[in-house]
Formats: C-alpha cells, structure tokens, sequence
C-alpha cells in the first residue's frame, strides 16, 4: 500500500531559466503574452531563438546513444508515436503539457556531455528529467524541449559499509535506493510519497524535502558530492565522498535546488544514515491548531532525540483519504486535526517508555482527545498511508492546487481559513458542499519544518477560482516572510513570484549565476529565474 | 443467553512485515533487536473476543481472558491483548522451547483452572506455521474445535462457525465449550486506543510457571538445520518473438 502512493513533495523536475534575449520577462508581460493550454496555466511565448529540431539532430543524437534510447517522432524524422511521448511532455497533476517531439535517455555521464554540448553549440533548448514527479511544472518542457530523461542511469556506483555512503546514478528511483541501503542497515536521509517514482537526481535537482526532515535535515546536509555535466558539456566531477572538505567554494550547493537550470546532474553521493531498529507511530486526535502546537513542542521536550517525524492534517484531508483509499480511521470519532508522532531510535523500552509517557500526558492535559498506537509494523504503514494518501486522494477527487509554503508556525494554519474564507465570499465554496467550483480546502504538512500544504480541490483548473488565491497566497506568505515554496521549488509555477521571497538583489544574483553556468540559457528555459 | 467466558491466546512473534533472516548458525532465524508483534492470527482472536463482547454486551461476555506462554517480553503482547479489550491476562513464563503439544497442555490446565466457555487462538502462528494447538487441545479437552473460522457466532449456547474450505465455505455448528482457531478473513483487528493502553496498564496481569501448572515442558523434535530458500533468479528481456520462442523451447524446454 505504501509503495503504490504516488506523490507528496515530489520533485524530479530538474531545472531551468529563461533564454536571455528573447523571453519577456515581467509577470504582466508573461500574462498578456500566455496562452491557455487545457490545464489552464499561463503558457510563455517559445522563445524562437532556439533551434527547431531537424532530421539532421536526430541523426547526430543517434551517434551519440543507441537507438533504442531515443523517442523521436516524425515530426523530427523519427518513428514513435506521440503517445509514446506523452508520459514525457505530461506532469503526473496533468497540469502542465508540453510538446516535445524528442526523448534522450542517455546511459552514461559522457553521452549527457556529448549531447548537451551539442545542443549548446545549436542553441537547441532541454529539459532534464528525473521521474517526473515534481509539482510546479518543472520537470516536463514547456514547448519543443528535448527531453534529457536520466531514467537509463540508474545504477549504484559504490556503497561503503562503514561509513553508509552511497554513490549512484542520478536516475536511480529513491525507493529502490532505500531497498539497497536498507538491506544493509542503513535508510535514505530522504521520504516522500513520490518514493517509488522519483529518481534520486530530481531529489537533489530540486533539494526534496518530504517527511525525514525533521530528522535528518536537508540535501544541501546529507549530499557529499555531485557529478554534473554543464551546458558546454564539461563534466563537474565533484563525487566526493568526504563529510568534511572545506577547501573553497562549495559548488555542489548550487545545484542542489537549482531545477535543472545549471547544469544536469549524472551522479549523487550521499551520507545514510543507519538504520534505526525501534519506530513507533502514534496518530492523534486534536481539538484544536493550537492544540497541535502544544504536542509539537511538548513532543521535543519528551522525545527530542528520538522524534523522527510529527506530521499533521485537518479533517477534510482525512475524510478524503479515508474515502479514497477505504481506510478504517485509527480513531474512534472525528476531530478537526490529526497529529502523526513517529519516534526512531535503537532501544525499544526507552523509546516505548518516553512515548507512553507523552502519549499519557496529552491526553492527561487534554491537549489530544483521542489517540491509537501502533501495534505492528503493518499498522505503522497504514498510519502513514493516511498522511502520505492525502495528495493522491485529493488529486482523485478534482482538478487540486497545490500551495506549498513555509511560514511561522503559530500562524501556519491561519491561510487555510483565510483562503476558505474568501473562496466562500465569492460564492464559490461552500464546506461540505461538493457541487460547487471548488469542493474542498484543506491543510496539511510538516509542522515541525513549518511547512503547510494548501491545497484547493476544484472541479477544474479555472481563473475565477485561481484569481482568488494567486497572488494573494504569495503576499499573505510574503506579509508573514514566509517562503512561498518550502520544498516543490519554483519551477514554471512561481517563477513570476519569486519576488515574494527573494529580493531584486537576491534575484539579479541568481540570474548571473544562470549567466555563468548558462551563458545560451539552454537548459530548462522558461522556469525559476 | 447465560454468560461466558472466553480464553484466548497470543504469542509475541517476530513482526509480520520483517524480512526474517537465518542466523550463521542455521539454527533458526535471527531474533535480536529485531522488531516484534503479536502474532496476526491472535489479534485476530483478541478482536472476535471484543466483538462478541460488544455484540451480546457485558452481560454475556464476561469476562475475556489472554493467555500466553513465553519468555519475559511475551508481557508485551499480553499489555497489547489488553488494550484492544481483554480484561486480565496470564503469563506462563518460560524461557523453554515450546512446541503445539506443550503449549496445549499449558493451556489445557489453564482451562481447567478458569474454566470458560470457549477459547479462541490463531489457526498458526507465523514463526512456525505448525497449525497444531488449537486441535491438540481440543483433542485433551475432548471438546469441540471449529478451525479457520472466518464468521463466528454464538445463539442461546450454539456456536456457529463459518469455515473456509477448499471450493467454498463449511458452516458448522457445536455445543459449548469449544474451540476456535481463526483464519484471516474473521475480522479486520482494531488499533489500540491511548485511552484504552493507559487502562491496559492497570488490568491484573498474573503469572504462573509451567511447574505451578504441573506441566512438564519437553522437545519431541531437534531442528537439524534451516535454510533460506534458493535465490529466485532475475527476469530476462528479449528482443523480439522469435528469441522468445527460441528460449522457451531451447532454454526453458516448455514448448
């Protein structure tokens, strides 16, 4: 059941920008310029300085990888169908489509240097592409792209049994990876719903965060080093296995979260952490957010060293869940918010002594109503799969905007009622009510990261509902100095906000930093700067 | 319907999840800080307890007792039994090996003592799979035993147990007391409640030896060695029908 859940923070899309010259920048202009495709976003103009592929490409791609790596239609002089390409040129939300006539799936580092130079030489623009899971758009083209699928590299390099480091492949899918460390004794320093479809590649592409956070921190942590090829085909080779190296600018940091935009990375080294042999998982039943924010911190003062995990969701996220995936709720009534506590650590008494004692004093001071411990390890899955099913549930259910963002905690929740709120003043909403436009709001996240998900179940993407909360969610997180994506990255989706989160300063910055690595803007233009 | 009481068994296992592992000594499979549960079959024993319970009420059901015998930890599973609704507990503490027969014998002079009207276990228990307690005590008790019970009820002293049988289901019915060992379609067992593990905290919980029982805890079997099952081997991809024919006429010699 865990594994077939599809979807959280998922990344795997893998960079770009914007090729300098000829695409407008600016939110206005992008608006007027924008076409409306059928998932209903704002489309930017091609940018007509890049090549439109020829024959004559596909027969130099074709020294460079083996034909059956390649998926070119006849529009460029290949025979594939465009059905074929359409789990390439489709996001997973299906809300974002391009219109790629060619597939690359290389098999090594020096095939990806081989291509990119070319396409760098021929101005000829690319989207890199892990397991397509991300969720701003970013990982598909936005127009005639070449889509650089990594999926063909997907071995593991090298493993050290002492240390727990792992070299692979950029394609390797993330829950395949957890398998081989796991086997020996060790756990990927990553989670996320998307686990059996996102390639570790993507993850570090886009800097995923997803459910071990808490615990074991971000990519920009537990990455020791990268191989990425940049556009003029030179390969960085950074595969450092070093957890200390202080010898100068740390330029593997880059990459981490920069979307496919800098380079594209071919192979990942990371720390794993061991294996803990003791996990529990309590779910619980709250009355209130504020309740939710007394067991946050009373759980780091009862649990700090052993709390891996304290998620939260509100009742319509599980009544979705519930409804979709026909789960049985732990809990014997409904209540306006649920917490998911999961502690890991190497000593069963201790941990089971230190939880009970929280557990108990939840409920003792009322802060929980109601609660269920898991029993077996079969239980501790199906308590996550409540948490982890709420994206795909509620993808099940309408056309679903997602808003992922951080902002202080104690007043985290306050967008969910604000937006429900405004949806509701303009008719639009009504709780409970599934025929109007939009059917249900919701919220849930990492609360110890800060980190909400709101999300907006619709009967389909439109612009009445999406004026309502674009851009007003990114000022209300702008008002709050919140980050207006904690963990989906920027994408095409945000591109136009960044400004929210980032300063003109911040922002003229990163574009050098484009310029650098860049210079033709070839790689996964139209997106993040 | 006058009351009743019901006996029912659970033993701490190895999770059900854990990828089991032979140790070096091919004696058995590893045991150390590795994650245990109770038994699945026995959860769902405990639950038909609570359910007939909370079918005919407290009236009927009066008391629901767990049993098991085992090393010290077994007190775990025992607290989980008693969370999801039993009312005592009793531990026969032994850190012996114990095979069906002197499991039954343990159990059997249990029922002699709290004498109830039915006792319920899981049809095996997934560390051996033996299969064999629920019938050798209802062979020592001489009582009725209605095994891999997927509906169980209970009219005016009649139980009625629907059993799955190859090509459809058997409904049997016998007297009480009896014997029932359940299969894994009966019910779906609940989460503990916090609520109800704090109170399992506070229900009695008694412990016994096999001696104060007057059992004598005896191997009729020696394990001469285990292994793990050949290496499944990997898949292959072919090109095109013709290899495939060719293989499996000239490799797996199937055509």
């Amino acid at each position: 059941m865990f594994a077939s859940i599809r979807g959280r923070c998922g990344p795997a899309k893998q960079l770009v920008s914007t090729v300098r010259a000829a695409v407008p920048r600016g939110r206005t202009t992008l608006l007027a310029a924008g076409l409306i495709c059928r998932a209903n976003y704002h489309k930017p103009v091609r940018n007509e300085a890049f090549k439109r592929l020829t024959k004559d490409d596909l027969n130099f791609f074709k020294t460079i990888v083996p034909s059956e790596t390649i998926l070119a239609t006849a529009q460029v002089g290949g025979t594939a169908d465009a059905v074929e390409l359409e789990g390439f040129n489709a996001d997973w939300l299906n809300k974002y489509r391009g219109n790629s006539q060619l597939v690359l799936r290389p098999k090594t580092a020096e095939q990806v240097s081989q291509i990119l130079q070319y396409c760098n030489t021929h101005n000829i623009a690319v989207v890199p592409q892990g397991g397509n899971t991300g969720l701003v758009g970013g990982s598909v083209p936005v127009h005639d792209e070449i889509v650089l699928s990594l999926r063909n590299m997907n071995k593991v390099r090298s493993y050290d049994e002492l240390s727990g480091i792992l070299v692979c492949d950029a394609g390797c899918v993330l829950e395949e990876l957890g398998n081989y460390v796991g086997e020996r004794g060790h756990v990927m320093p990553l989670d996320l719903g998307a686990k059996g479809s996102c390639h570790i590649g993507g993850n570090v592409a886009t800097n995923a965060g997803g459910i071990r956070f808490l615990r074991y921190g971000s990519l920009h942590g537990s990455v020791l080093g990268l191989e990425v090829v940049l556009p003029d085909g030179t390969i960085l080779d950074n595969l450092s296995t070093l957890r200390k190296d202080n010898t100068g600018y740390d330029l593997k940091q880059l990459f981490i979260g920069s979307e496919g935009t800098l380079g594209v990375i071919t192979g990942v080294s990371v720390a794993t952490p061991q294996r803990p042999s003791a996990v529990n998982v309590a779910v619980l039943g709250v009355p209130t957010y504020e309740c939710v924010q007394r067991a946050f911190k009373l759980a780091r003062k009862r649990c700090g060293e052993v709390l891996s995990a304290y998620e939260f969701w509100d009742a319509n996220c599980m009544g979705a869940v519930l409804k979709h995936h026909e789960l049985k709720s732990p809990l014997s009534a409904e209540f306006p918010f649920y917490v998911l506590i999961e502690t890991s650590g190497s000593n069963k008494e201790h941990d089971d002594e230190k939880l009970g004692a929280l557990l108990e004093e939840l409920m003792e001071e009322g802060i929980a109503e109601d609660g269920a411990l898991a029993q077996d390890d079969s239980q501790i899955a199906r308590m996550w799969s409540m948490r982890e099913g709420i994206p795909e549930s509620l993808g099940k259910t309408g056309a679903t905007y997602k808003y992922d963002v951080s902002i202080p905690i104690p007043v985290l929740y306050d967008i969910v009622g604000d937006i429900a709120q405004r949806l509701e003043s303009a008719s639009l909403y009504k709780p409970g009510d599934m025929t109007r436009p939009v059917k249900i709001v919701c919220g849930y996240g990492h609360i110890g990261d800060g980190n909400l998900h709101l999300n907006v179940v619709a009967g389909q993407f439109e612009d009445r509902v999406t004026e309502i909360f674009e851009p007003y969610v990114y000022e209300w997180v702008a008002s709050h100095r919140g980050s207006i994506s904690a963990e989906h990255g920027v994408g095409l989706m945000k591109r136009d906000y960044l400004r929210y989160s980032k300063s003109p300063e911040m922002i003229a910055y990163m574009k050098r930093v484009k310029d650098l690595f860049d210079p033709n803007h070839i790689l996964n233009p139209y997106k993040v700067v | 319907m006058s009351s009743l009481r019901i006996l029912v068994g659970v033993k701490r296992v190895v999770d059900s999840a854990v990828k089991v592992r032979v140790n070096s000594a091919q004696t058995g499979v590893e045991t150390g800080n590795i994650k245990h549960s109770m038994n699945p079959f026995d959860e769902i024993a405990v639950e038909e307890a609570v359910r007939l319970r909370e079918k005919h009420g407290q009236e009927v059901v009066k008391e629901i007792i767990a049993l098991s015998c085992g090393p010290a930890k077994a007190q775990e599973t025992l607290r989980t039994a008693l969370a999801m609704g039993a009312d005592r507990a009793i531990h026969v503490k032994t850190d012996a090996e114990l095979e069906p027969l002197s499991v039954a014998k343990l159990f059997s002079k249990v029922v002699g003592e709290e004498k109830p009207d039915l006792v319920i276990l899981g049809k095996q228990v997934i560390d051996d799979d033996a299969n064999q307690t629920g019938q050798m005590l209802a062979g020592l008790l001489g009582w009725p035993q209605a095994t891999f019970a997927s509906k169980v009820d209970i009219k005016d002293r009649v139980l009625e147990v629907v059993r799955e049988v190859d090509g459809g289901l058997e409904t049997v019915s016998s007297s009480l007391p009896a014997i029932v060992t359940t299969d894994l379609r009966l019910n779906e067992p609940r989460y503990a409640s916090l609520p109800n593990i704090m109170k399992a905290k506070k229900k009695p919980l008694k412990v016994v030896s096999p001696e104060d029982l007057g059992v004598e805890i005896r191997s009729r079997l020696q394990t001469l060695k285990v292994t793990e099952p050949a290496k499944r081997q990997g898949g292959k991809l072919v090109g095109s029908v013709d290899e495939l024919l060719d293989k499996l006429r000239n490799e797996a010699k199937v055509l």
